[in-house]
């Protein structure tokens, strides 16, 4: 979908008015294996470019997310906590972490397109 | 050292299954396969789960005094060993710590085979070769080795090979498997009730596709095998216990026989005895326990552990997510003090602190089959 946007590090941002959900990718969660603890921010939370703002736990390792732009919590995924297995089931929907009003949402601009993204993953 | 990632006889169908390969242990071998480790696990637990462990050492000793000998580097009763009985035991060395740990299984007389980890497998010939100088060690290399595992393990390989039926925990057999000679023990480190099976490396996959076609079976990752043994609250060599941890530190008093302690008919004879025995009598400074969190946070190798005044006193060796449980779960070695269960503690997790409380193991019920 051409309102969406990626990052490298395997993020998507699915922007809708100046609101923005944010989540991992469906190759990010099959690297990381079966998710069985999120790590939310608060909502309000003012966050930083670079900021980590939520923390996924597989039953293998611990993966992390960062936001490339600065912004406000403005809702969190109330599921994940007692599902947080939605994000291996779908990531791209259920699955979803938070939802943030970016400061800048021009910023947003310079992240991948969706076939610039798949591009990527292709050569992993 | 040798580089070179090592393959096991299973590779082609550990690909073919869609196992995810990492290196281990100088060998590539499946982390996980589709299913995922979680799913994996709870096969496992409740159906049969059958994992390729031919990356670890198999090997022979052989001497007219192999048994005498072995008591010098085991701290368990091997003279007193049935022929095809096994016992778990630790590998010491002269200050104590522990070598390896191994599974060794009484052939004949004066034969013995023992599994050793694949990480530790040269160095411990290394070590048997120096300690026993009048024995004949013999790395089978050409053999490959399959664990399955689960509750449904015994009716499985019993329909393939009655003579299992009558085999206890920790007895072995020479059997026939789909035409193929099989040395099968009932054993296994998942907790369940199960069976390891020895055959040649040339066999194991017409063996491993035959009980893959049956229904109950599905093969299973290194990933799971971490979290059953961690359920089943089982030590993995080179976390919770290695050459700077002695038995009595890690808790595994139950594998130093009772005729080998200081008041037994056998006392000491083994490398590190003096200071085995010395910490039985006084005591140690640390110990290894196991964890239970309130909740799904995995609190990983590696996590301090801290008191309420905030004094660093244990630190994490094995830590994760348990899918029976579905809850976290780990084993730490604490400071003299800490150990008894219902001690509640903190861990610390990117700096946040988890509360834990250290908990009696296995996590998970053990199901052996013991007739």
């Amino acid at each position: 979908m051409s309102n969406v946007k990626y990052t490298e590090s395997h993020e998507w941002f699915s922007v809708e008015g100046d609101e923005v959900t944010v989540g991992i990718t469906d190759f990010a969660q099959s690297q990381l294996g079966d998710v069985v603890f999120v790590e939310l921010p608060e909502e309000g939370a003012e966050l930083a470019a670079g900021d980590e703002v939520a923390v996924i736990e597989s039953v293998k390792a611990a993966g992390d997310i960062s936001l490339p732009f600065a912004a406000t919590v403005v809702a969190v995924n109330g599921a994940l906590p007692d599902e947080p297995e939605l994000v291996n089931s779908d990531p791209m929907g259920e699955g979803w972490f938070m939802r943030v009003r970016p400061q800048n949402p021009a910023e947003l601009e310079a992240l991948l397109s969706a076939d610039a993204y798949a591009a990527l993953v292709d050569g992993e | 050292m040798n580089n070179e990632v090592r393959k096991t006889p299973l590779y082609a169908l550990h690909e073919e299954l869609g196992g995810k390969m990492v290196p281990f242990a100088g060998y590539a071998m499946p982390i996980q396969y589709r299913a995922g480790i979680v799913q994996e696990h709870l096969h496992t637990r409740e159906a049969v789960g059958m994992f390729d462990v031919s990356h670890m050492g198999q090997l022979v000793v052989r001497g007219s005094d192999a048994a005498s000998a072995l008591e010098k580097l085991l701290p368990i009763d091997v003279q007193g060993l049935a022929i095809n009985q096994q016992c778990y035991a630790v590998m010491t060395s002269e200050t104590g710590g522990i070598l390896d740990d191994l599974i060794i299984t009484r052939w004949a007389e004066n034969e013995f085979f023992l599994v050793v980890n694949a990480a530790t497998a040269a160095a411990d010939i290394a070590h048997l070769q120096q300690h026993l100088r009048g024995c004949d060690i013999r790395v089978l290399g050409q053999q490959a080795l399959l664990a399955v595992q689960g509750p449904m393990a015994g009716e499985l390989i019993g329909e393939l090979a009655p003579a299992t039926r009558a085999l206890t925990f920790m007895h072995g057999a020479r059997v026939e498997l789909f035409g193929e000679d099989c040395y099968v023990t009932r054993s296994g480190y998942t907790g369940e009730d199960g069976f390891e099976i020895s055959v040649a490396a040339s066999a194991v996959e017409r063996v491993a596709r035959n009980l893959l076609n049956d229904g109950r079976v599905q093969m299973i990752g290194l990933g799971a095998r971490d979290t059953l043994r961690l359920e089943a609250g089982l030590c993995l060599y080179g976390n919770d216990m290695d050459r700077d941890t002695t038995p009595v530190e890690a808790s595994l008093l139950w594998s130093i026989a009772k005729s080998r302690r200081a008041d037994g008919a056998k006392a000491g004879g083994f490398l590190g005895a003096d200071v085995v025995l010395g910490q039985i009598a006084e005591g140690v400074a640390r110990k290894r326990v196991g964890f239970s969190v309130q909740g799904k946070i995995p609190v990983r190798a590696g996590a301090d552990l801290i008191d309420e005044a905030g004094n660093v006193v244990g630190k994490v060796t094995s830590g994760g997510y348990g899918p029976t449980l579905g809850a976290a779960v780990g084993m730490a070695y604490v400071d003299r003090g800490y150990e008894k269960i219902g001690t509640s503690l903190q861990a610390l997790v990117r700096g946040r602190s988890i509360p834990i409380v250290v908990a009696k193991t296995p996590f998970v019920p053990q199901r052996y089959y013991r007739g």
